[in-house]
């Protein structure tokens, strides 16, 4: 068993995905209704950017780029880092698990206020 | 009602003022209240005039553990017992208290409104003022270190790809606005700056570099609001406020379906050109809220300035400076003249003020209708106001 909690595009009703989730669906209005895990999935990168100013409890620079899953007829578009500041516009990625993404005793908010853990995204040839 | 409508009575702008932006000593009490006696001087009026006082401001308790800025400054400005409130909208605080102070006085609620907007900012380090800001993201983005330079950086690099736009044209947007902050005695830069420097300063968020951001910024700016034929008692020639809007697009900036559309200030433009029925073509000087370079192209397209992908083509061209057709960011814009948080929308509608009413001296350009952008966040929340000249 895996203690990963799964990279979760939230689904509405009526079947639209969103990542992350909200409690109305932005498409519809409709409430969620369940989760697809991305996790196993690739995605393609749409943009990066290599921050080299990050905050308190960031590691620097910080690559970050915006993926896009394919599922079925939807794109679900997610934000995260890259395990490696060389990536492009177009390329394959698959997901990789991080326990703690940032320190979460080092920036403003208070730690129990939200989730540390999730995913980056790396390359795949 | 259709959003933007007009309601109420003509509201006017019958005094303004903005502190010297920078790296100031004062904390915000006192930065809100020198922009606020100024303001109130400048029109002529008596703070026991005043009927609804609004301070815009982002995070002065987290950047600097003073809360209730809205009741301390309607005592230091001899207000009492006017009724004032603290408007947020993080960038957007001083579009926001300009909406709010509008609506104040539209309402027939109050016939002398006084906005102040303000931040104290440059005692925290870059580091630190970077996370107060990077807080107003969804816990799913801040996780992943993310910060406004950031999304900058992500949305710089999908713009110039899918338009093919050249790198340098970003970087003539910092030049051109460093000119005109050069001849602002109140900007925190008053020096210009050559393409070179801003394409080989040290990178920031990769394709963009230091001098495509604005800097960490002090300072206050206000205004003073009243129904048009009470600002006839106050002076000959005043500015009314002729269309105003606001908006907000996903606070997820990713889940936006096109990331070079800034959703609100489309929107909040289209609501604010209905309410004044004007077009884009109308306008002569605009303040739009260049946090950061790409943005400046982003808004103008959004606002219906230029079309999508191509204001990159009309800053090159030179159509958007001082003496071009379209003068945007005269004042230097936020880049220059600085961008401390709460003050940033009230100080874009001052420089509008300054130029409609000819009182922009080295910066005066010819106008009779001008706009200001103001934008929150990464396009999250936006207010747009067009300004004209009453007598």
């Amino acid at each position: 068993m895996s203690d990963e909690p799964g990279l979760l595009a939230v689904e509405c009703e009526n079947g639209h995905l969103s990542h992350p989730g909200h409690p109305i669906c932005g498409e519809c209005g409709a409430p969620r209704a369940g989760a697809v895990d991305l996790a196993g999935e690739t995605a393609m990168v749409v943009t990066w950017t290599t921050s080299h100013a990050t905050p308190p409890g960031v590691r620097e620079p910080n690559t970050l780029a915006i993926v896009e899953f394919e599922v079925g007829d939807q794109q679900v578009r997610v934000l995260g880092g890259t395990t490696t500041p060389d990536v492009a516009m177009g390329d394959t990625v698959r997901p990789v698990y991080v326990p703690e993404l940032r320190d979460p005793e080092a920036g403003i908010k208070v730690p129990e206020s939200q989730a540390w853990d999730g995913y980056r995204f790396e390359p795949v040839e | 009602m259709a959003p933007g409508a007009a309601v109420g009575m003509d509201v006017a702008l019958i005094g303004a003022s903005m502190t010297r932006f920078g790296q100031r000593e004062e904390w915000i009490l006192d930065l809100l209240a020198e922009a606020g006696r100024a303001c109130l001087a400048d029109a002529g009026v008596d703070g026991a005039d005043v009927e609804h006082c609004f301070v815009a401001n982002m995070a002065s308790g987290e950047f600097e553990g003073q809360t209730g800025i809205m009741n301390a400054l309607a005592q230091d400005l001899g207000l009492v017992p006017a009724y004032a409130q603290r408007v947020d909208q993080t960038s957007a605080s001083g579009g926001g208290g300009m909406y709010a102070a509008w609506q104040s006085v539209a309402s027939g609620a109050s016939d002398m409104t006084l906005l102040v907007g303000g931040e104290k900012m440059t005692h925290r380090t870059t580091a630190e003022s970077t996370d107060v800001i990077a807080s107003i993201t969804h816990p799913a983005e801040y996780k992943h270190g993310v910060t406004l330079p950031s999304f900058a950086g992500l949305t710089a690099r999908a713009y110039l790809e899918r338009f093919d736009a050249p790198r340098e044209s970003l970087a003539r947007v910092a030049v051109k606005n460093h000119a005109n902050g050069a001849s602002n005695p109140k900007a925190q830069f008053q020096k210009e700056v050559d393409l070179e420097t801003v394409l080989d300063s040290p990178m920031v968020a990769d394709p963009l570099r230091l001098y495509d951001f604005c800097p960490v910024t002090d300072g206050s700016a206000a205004l003073l609001f009243c129904p048009a034929d009470v600002a006839r008692e106050y002076a000959d020639e005043f500015v009314v406020i002729e269309g105003i809007a606001g908006a907000t697009d996903t606070h997820v900036v990713h889940e936006r379906e096109d990331p070079t559309v800034m959703g609100a200030v489309r929107d909040s433009g289209t609501a604010a050109f209905e309410m004044a029925g004007r077009d884009p073509d109308d306008v002569d000087v605009a303040e739009l809220h260049d946090m950061f370079t790409i943005l400046e192209f982003l808004q103008m397209e959004a606002l219906g300035f230029a079309d999508h992908g191509r204001a990159w083509e009309q800053v090159q061209a030179g159509r958007t400076e001082r003496d071009g057709e379209l003068p945007i960011n005269t004042s230097g814009g936020l880049k220059s003249k600085g961008h401390p948080l709460g003050a940033t929308g009230v100080a874009q509608a001052v420089e509008i003020y300054e130029q409609l009413l000819g009182e922009a001296g080295e910066r005066q350009v010819d106008a009779e209708t001008g706009l200001a952008c103001n934008v929150g966040g990464f396009g999250n929340c936006v207010t747009t106001a067009l300004l004209e000249v009453a007598g």
